[in-house]
């Protein structure tokens, strides 16, 4: 087994083709630029973060560190999936509700991984964390789509489900076509996944594994194996996140229930932008 | 409380900011106008009959408070109909329940009454005009026999001879025994169709204003 490791250079040359695309974002005025830089930075922070972690946790084989690490995966997971949408519910409570479906979905999904791959500890970090973190991550992003669907087009759509309620549908029925569009969304890079793995996306865990020396055929089945538990993971989470907010949009007289919603914000968009100064000059530079 | 089946619709210091609690009843086969002038409360206050809006107050419907019931089957029984009536599918027909016995002749009794041909049923509802689409919908709001009906500005936007239509279809909806409110400006409408009127003033209106 050999592997080659990474300079700071070759890091940096990755990142061109990011820093490009930021550019990119100034000079369409696409806006995407501040947000694209924040995921970035927050993205190699959380990683090298979690690596240092990890070189501790992996050494440990207790249940209790296992149970720790799951909690914070967890809560990081139910925040993220609850807190994408722009229109999202107005209280907390609300929106761990609407994140959850999809935390449990990915935690049974890894529970089955485990039990299949044996593990010698099976409750070890070293085994739990990264099957969670595969799983459990497709999961939650099949949720939040969901979810941010589904909060954009009760708003939206209002009138239409509204129409519905009056002649007398049960607020499931009501959201019928809303709830088929967002579970449908949220479904769609799952299926781009599904149907693209091995043509033209080699998954991550296969390319780390190849990469990292082991028989591509031995790392495939893994793969397949991975990707089945995150194929049913994500249906169930996209069906469940779906329907619990749907149930959390609506009351037990089958009301519609925008005010469960914060106000819709139109400086969102800007506050994601570079500030107006900033952009104007980079235009001009990149004009000239 | 009335008795059960005294065909009463009954409502309760109903609470419609910035209006005092609102107490009126309407009888089977009587109309019920309420004026005031936008913005007064005219459609909150049918929405808030209806239940579509989270509002203090009693609602009873032969002597049942709509509580006792879920919330869609009082809208089955208390229909709001609005003349922003927001389609979901392509053409018509979807929107209407499916077909069962007689139903497809009360749909074509209804249709005939409202001056619109069949075919308008399974044609793609934005190339109706609006005034096909505007009677489609006043037409499904009474396709399954509510027994309250709440209508909002019925024959908003619509000629002359069109309202005439769906003026003709509320008396006969009275005459059936439908209890029937009707929120709007029409004055001469009101004076052809309403057997008692509630005025919702923006300032004050006077406490507890009854009908009936």
């Amino acid at each position: 087994m050999s592997y080659v490791p990474l300079s700071l250079s070759d890091m940096i040359i990755a990142a061109l083709l990011v820093i490009a695309n930021g550019a990119l974002s100034v000079a369409l005025s696409l806006r995407f630029e501040w947000k694209l830089a924040i995921a970035i930075a927050r993205m190699i922070v959380q990683l090298l973060l979690v690596s240092l972690l990890l070189r501790y946790v992996f050494a440990q084989t207790g249940i209790g560190w296992s149970l720790l690490v799951l909690s914070v995966m967890g809560a990081a997971a139910i925040a993220e999936g609850a807190l994408r949408p722009e229109r999202r519910f107005a209280t907390l409570l609300l929106r761990v509700t609407s994140g959850s479906a999809a935390f449990a979905a990915g935690l049974l999904a890894t529970l089955v991984a485990l039990a299949l791959v044996q593990p010698a500890v099976w409750y070890a970090p070293r085994y739990l964390v990264p099957l969670l973190g595969l799983i459990g991550g497709t999961a939650i992003a099949a949720s939040a789509l969901v979810i941010d669907a589904i909060t954009h087009a009760a708003a939206r759509e209002r009138a239409q489900i509204e129409t519905r309620l009056a002649l007398g549908a049960t607020r499931f029925a009501a959201f019928e076509s809303v709830l088929l569009r967002a579970i449908g969304l949220g479904l769609l890079p799952l299926f781009v996944i599904l149907s693209t793995a091995g043509i033209f996306n080699v998954p991550g865990m296969l390319a780390g594994q190849v990469l990292a020396g082991i028989d591509p055929v031995e790392a495939a089945k893994y793969q397949i194996l991975l990707m089945l538990l995150i194929a049913g993971a994500s249906a169930t989470a996209a069906v469940a996140a779906g329907y619990v907010s749907v149930y959390l949009l609506t009351d037990d007289r089958d009301r519609l229930r925008l005010d469960r919603l914060t106000p819709q914000t139109k400086s969102r968009a800007k506050k994601l932008a570079l500030p107006a100064w900033l952009s104007r000059r980079l235009r001009s530079l990149l004009r000239r | 409380m009335s008795k059960r089946g005294s065909g009463l619709l009954r409502v309760d210091a109903l609470k419609i900011d910035p209006l005092p609690p609102l107490s009126f009843s309407v009888a089977k086969g009587e109309c019920l106008a309420i004026e005031g002038p936008s913005g007064s409360g005219k459609t909150r206050l049918l929405r808030a009959i209806a239940d579509l809006d989270r509002v203090r107050g009693h609602v009873y419907l032969d002597g049942a408070e709509r509580n006792e019931m879920s919330g869609h089957a009082w809208r089955k029984l208390v229909r709001f109909a609005s003349a922003e009536f927001a389609w979901w599918s392509d053409t018509a027909r979807p929107a209407f329940p499916g077909e069962g016995t007689g139903a497809s002749d009360k749909l074509a009794r209804l249709l005939a009454a409202l001056a619109l041909e069949a075919r308008v049923m399974d044609r793609p509802l934005n190339t109706l005009a609006r005034g096909e689409r505007q009677r489609l919908a006043f037409a499904r709001a009474l396709i399954d026999d509510p027994s309250v009906l709440l209508f909002d500005q019925p024959a908003m936007g619509l000629d002359p001879q069109l309202a005439a239509l769906i003026e003709e279809t509320i008396r006969y909806q009275i005459l059936a025994g439908r209890i029937v409110l009707i929120a709007g400006n029409d004055r001469n409408q009101f004076d052809r169709l309403a057997h008692a009127r509630l005025q919702l003033a923006r300032p004050l209106p006077q406490r507890g204003a009854t009908a009936s």
